[in-house]
């Protein structure tokens, strides 16, 4: 691997690492800001992008729709609390072209509710476009294809 | 346990106080399987759409039985008079197995790996390896009994009925047909989203709750909650209690069509005192909520000879397992699958017309964000049906709800402030579970 190449690895892995620790210590204003200003978001089952049916069960497509999540976490969407933790793995690098790399980890979310013992909650990959900017690489799409079949109920967080 | 009980055990008048023995009791839940599920009611398989061509099948489930919804070849003679979609459980005739693993696919003959017994798409048994034996020189080893039919021993055939897309089957000879089974008061509501249209197929979204079944009837049955629970439906008046709307049902109860029409939300006299309610709440991103009306919103008015009317939503609950939602531009049906007394899955089939522009179908699909597991609207549900069987559960035998808004009776209104379709169904739930 060249030089160039683990650079850009290990950016993206402090990437990965840094979006982590803002949905783990719920800091989610901090998550959309991750995006630009025109990027997709999406958590999508692994059976619709598989067959390529386009329902996900998040869709979201600018950085103003991710506020609005963020404003549905925190203010509006009742649920029971819970603590997620995620789990990625490194990057692997599909493609770096000019100010854009495309790249993909795999990521295992787990949620601790009070009182309850720990429970693998979301499975999956993320598949990522990224532009270099002037504050570092931002993500201009992330979609998460999680295998699990099921959701344990609900999933309130960004994954 | 299966001691004969106590003439009734429902021992308050009527049905506006819900025992939450309905909700735990593991005995009864397997009567529930076999005089509800398995019994004389129509229960949702799938949608035509998912096996368009000959050959395709995908899973499902009625109650806790897997069954196969297939599309069966047809000779021409008989394309005027079947439809081809055929139901069939899915478990070998010969050892019990549950042999069809893949959800989905295409198949010319379904075979069980156990020892090859195969069968037609419509169910038929085919063959079976060995069946007249094998020889061995003179003598002939082993085979099937003198007497073993093919005919006698195919799987579980359902009864099937296709109503404008959507597939409904029965193990019950006894269950009366498919339309008079829903009866004139909902049929009306069905015909506005399907009747005429080729379906599109957008996705599916699971959930596993940890709840009773018949919470999620409920849910869809209850008024009083979005505009109090749902932050977004108070607050940008897609329901809340102030809305022109109806409550309508079956004659039995036990189906219901919750209609509604959208205002333009803001703070009113049912805004105040609810927290839920945000006044100063408008969105970044305003695509989120781009509602364009659609010309099939507009139908007659079925109560009103003369008059036409235009809904924006009607939330349609099927008897024992179905939901289909219209809210605004945001088409699904809902499919409850028990998985015991205290869990269920429930699984969200999204679909939009052929006819929609790609415009309609991306509209359709942003204003999924609303619904669905992680919606801004539907995640609250799953959340306070966990909490409401807990509650349940840490309680006991002599607990009940109480479901009396609008009073104790189980009429009809014209308007949401009534909790009277859950007393509707529990009072058609008494009648057939015999409590």
């Amino acid at each position: 691997m060249s030089p160039e190449n683990m650079q850009l690895q290990f950016e993206i892995d402090q990437l990965n690492a840094a979006y982590a620790a803002a949905l783990d210590e719920k800091r989610f204003d901090a998550w959309p800001e991750f995006f630009l200003d025109d990027a997709h978001y999406m958590v999508q089952a692994r059976e619709n992008f598989d067959r390529g049916l386009p329902l996900a069960l998040m869709a979201l497509e600018s950085k103003g729709m991710m506020k609005d999540r963020v404003y549905g976490i925190t203010q509006t969407i009742y649920h029971g609390p819970y603590y997620t933790r995620h789990v990625i793995s490194p990057a692997m690098v599909l493609s770096s072209e000019g100010d854009t790399v495309n790249a993909q980890a795999n990521y295992a979310v787990f949620r601790t509710r009070p009182g309850g013992v720990s429970e693998v909650y979301n499975v999956g990959r993320y598949v990522d476009t990224l532009k270099r900017t002037g504050g570092g690489l931002k993500f201009s799409r992330r979609l998460c294809v999680y295998d699990s079949e099921m959701v344990l109920n609900s999933l309130i967080y960004p994954v | 346990m299966n001691a004969p009980q106590a003439l009734s055990r429902w021992s308050q008048p009527g049905s506006s106080r819900v025992p939450f023995w309905a909700y735990t009791d593991a005995q009864l839940y397997q009567q529930e399987l076999q005089k509800i599920f398995y019994g004389a009611h129509w229960s949702y398989v799938g949608l035509e759409v998912e096996i368009p061509n000959t050959g395709d099948f995908k899973l499902s489930f009625i109650g806790e039985r897997q069954v196969i919804m297939v599309r069966d070849r047809i000779a021409p003679k008989d394309r005027a008079t079947d439809h081809g979609i055929r139901v069939v459980e899915n478990r070998c005739a010969h050892r019990g197995v549950r042999f069809c693993q893949q959800p989905h696919g295409n198949a010319r003959s379904f075979v069980c790996p156990y020892h090859q017994w195969t069968y037609k798409l419509n169910g038929d048994l085919a063959g079976l390896p060995f069946k007249d034996g094998v020889k061995d020189g003179e003598c002939t080893n082993g085979g099937m009994p003198e007497g073993f039919n093919l005919q006698d021993n195919g799987l579980t055939k359902l009864r099937v009925a296709v109503l404008h897309g959507l597939v409904f089957a029965t193990f019950s000879d006894d269950a009366e047909p498919l339309e008079d089974y829903l009866g004139p008061n909902v049929m009306p509501w069905i015909n506005r989203i399907f009747k005429g249209r080729q379906l599109t197929l957008l996705g599916y979204n699971r959930q596993r709750i940890p709840g009773n079944w018949k919470l999620m009837m409920e849910n869809i049955k209850d008024p009083y909650h979005p505009g109090l629970l749902h932050t977004w439906f108070v607050t940008f008046g897609l329901w809340r209690a102030d809305q022109k709307s109806r409550m309508v049902m079956d004659e039995k109860g036990r189906h219901a069509v919750m209609i509604s029409r959208r205002n333009e939300g803001g703070q009113a006299a049912v805004t105040e005192g609810v927290t839920s309610f945000k006044a100063n709440m408008t969105l970044n991103d305003s695509r989120l909520l781009d509602v364009v009306p659609e010309p099939w919103w507009k139908v007659p008015d079925p109560s009103n000879p003369g008059a036409d009317i235009m809904p924006t939503v009607t939330m349609i609950t099927l008897f024992p397992s179905l939901i289909i939602q219209q809210q605004v531009n945001s088409l699904s049906t809902r499919h409850i699958v028990p998985r015991g007394e205290g869990e269920f899955d429930f699984v969200w089939t999204h679909f939009g017309f052929a006819d929609d522009t790609p415009e309609m179908t991306q509209r359709r699909l942003r204003q999924s964000n609303l619904f669905g597991p992680a919606g801004f609207v539907s995640a609250d549900d799953g959340e306070v049906i966990e909490f409401s069987q807990d509650g349940f559960r840490q309680w006991g035998e002599d607990g009940s709800t109480l479901c009396e808004l609008g009073g104790t009776g189980t009429e009809m209104t014209e308007h949401m402030v009534t909790e009277t379709l859950i007393r509707s169904m529990y009072a058609y739930w008494k009648k057939v579970m015999a409590v």
